[in-house]
């Protein structure tokens, strides 16, 4: 194995009453790498990344952390464990400034500050993502793209091992896209973890070293962007003639 | 024919958008393309009723001017709105016959309904499913389908491509080209500029609350200066 795995899904399944999400799922996320989880709407991305989190517990099978296994813990251990993840329909604490939205992150999540540590810490998180200059903003006064910045942000405040991203760059036009781009790449190059559920294929092909391809709530496929992306079940389950 | 003129929108000191004007005529597609925080989003909420805006709005020659957004879906103008909005606790079949409310679409929803479902089979299957329970991509197809169950005259969609995979988001331009060969106008804001223009006839550019440009799509995907800012290059 070229590099240890940080993430690791064994056999792992989610029911809703009669409907099986996720289906008998395995898949490892190995150190400073970023995985593609792509697939048709409804197959069961968002629920993976439910699960990782501790949004939701697996019906069966377990997620490791590294040697500790997560599958078993509240969201709040998780997050203290070193997994931070954004939502695909922004989830930010709206009473609360930018700046304390990002400070939420620092405080509650892996890293553990407090005080004026937080809050410098959280500050550069903001400066990273573009956003410096909303600092005190208060957050009903941002744009949707502004807000999956601040969230990001706020994920990255809390310096995790692991991050999810669910569809963070849906959304940008081309330009702001490219800089989305290079923002991943950079949390690459520092060392980070990433899952990336998208849609963008520019994205998936320029950003990710594997992906796992998902469809009704089971894996169809993996490997390197061009490989997966090429196979016969992906084109027709996800991508469409047109778009292949 | 949705006739903007002189439309402005504050937002406190911050001047959202300045004095624009926007005609979509029946049975065409226009794409309003700029960055994010350009205005897009508030000139579909001026237009809808939601935010409070300066200037004229009238639908086949009628002023829309100070009617609530419901009176302005009675009027004949629906708005698919940024993040969805949908029921979350309601199921898909609830969901889809709210939008079939207004007074102008309640008599005839049984066909509406049928033309949705078609647009969206998925959504036939799924009509008893709690509506929160379904994925990203599920959750904007109600999202189109109900703004057409009102029957509306105009269509207005704030990036319905959203979320959507590449096959999905095929068949949704594709649906969007079929509902404008029905008669219904529809207006357009989306980041996917080059799907968009390929289905649109006319497009315009807002830039930092002004109409920067306007032209037909095909002049519109030729411009260098389009492709550069929305269209990802050459």
């Amino acid at each position: 194995m070229p590099e240890a795995s940080v993430l690791e899904l064994h056999a792992v399944s989610k029911r809703f009453g009669g409907l099986v999400a996720v289906d008998d799922l395995s898949f490892e996320v190995r150190e400073n790498e970023v995985l593609g989880l792509i697939g048709p709407n409804g197959s069961g991305k968002t629920t993976v990344i439910n699960l990782i989190s501790g949004a939701l517990r697996p019906s069966r099978g377990e997620i490791y952390l590294r040697d500790q296994m997560i599958s078993d813990q509240p969201a709040r251990a998780i997050a203290r464990a070193g997994v931070a993840r954004t939502f695909q329909l922004v989830r930010l604490l709206p009473s609360l400034t930018v700046a304390e939205n990002v400070i939420a992150g620092a405080v509650f999540g892996h890293k553990r500050l407090w005080g004026g540590s937080a809050r410098k810490y959280a500050l550069r998180q903001l400066e990273r993502v573009g956003m410096r200059h909303a600092v005190d903003a208060p957050t009903t006064s941002l744009t949707y793209i502004d807000e999956k910045r601040i969230e990001l942000a706020r994920a990255l405040a809390s310096d995790p091992a692991v991050l999810l991203l669910d569809e963070w760059l849906a959304g940008l036009n081309p330009t702001e896209l490219q800089i989305g781009i290079e923002l991943i790449r950079s949390l690459k190059a520092e060392g980070r973890t990433i899952v990336l559920v998208e849609h963008v294929m520019n994205a998936i092909r320029s950003v990710c070293d594997r992906c796992v391809v998902m469809n009704s709530g089971a894996k169809i496929a993996q490997g390197t962007p061009e490989a997966a992306l090429a196979e016969k079940e992906v084109i027709r389950a996800y991508l469409g003639e047109d778009n292949a | 024919m949705l006739d903007c003129r002189g439309v402005s929108v504050r937002y406190g000191r911050h001047q959202a958008i300045d004095d624009v004007a926007i005609r979509v005529a029946p049975g065409e597609i226009v794409v309003i393309l700029g960055a994010n925080g350009a205005g897009k989003t508030t000139l579909l909420n001026a237009i809808a009723g939601l935010v409070p805006a300066n200037g004229e709005v009238t639908l086949d020659g009628r002023s829309l001017r100070g009617l609530p957004p419901h009176l302005i879906v009675e009027a004949g103008l629906a708005l698919v709105p940024e993040g969805r909005r949908i029921f979350g606790d309601l199921t898909v079949h609830e969901n889809l016959m709210l939008g079939a409310y207004a007074k102008r679409a309640r008599q005839s929803e049984r066909e509406h309904l049928d033309r949705a479902l078609a647009l969206f089979p998925k959504l036939a299957e799924r009509g008893r499913q709690i509506a929160r329970t379904m994925s990203g991509g599920e959750q904007q197809m109600i999202a189109i389908a109900r703004a057409m169950m009102s029957s509306p005259t105009i269509l207005m969609l704030d990036e319905p491509s959203l979320g959507l995979s590449p096959l999905l988001c095929s068949e949704l331009f594709r649906t969007l080209r079929r509902i404008k060969d029905t008669g219904v106008g529809i207006f357009l804001v989306e980041q996917n500029a080059k799907q968009s223009l390929a289905i649109a006839n006319r497009g315009y550019l807002l830039d930092n609350g002004h109409i920067v440009g306007s032209d037909t799509a095909e002049a519109l995907s030729r411009d260098e200066k389009v492709q550069t800012a929305y269209l990802g290059g050459g």
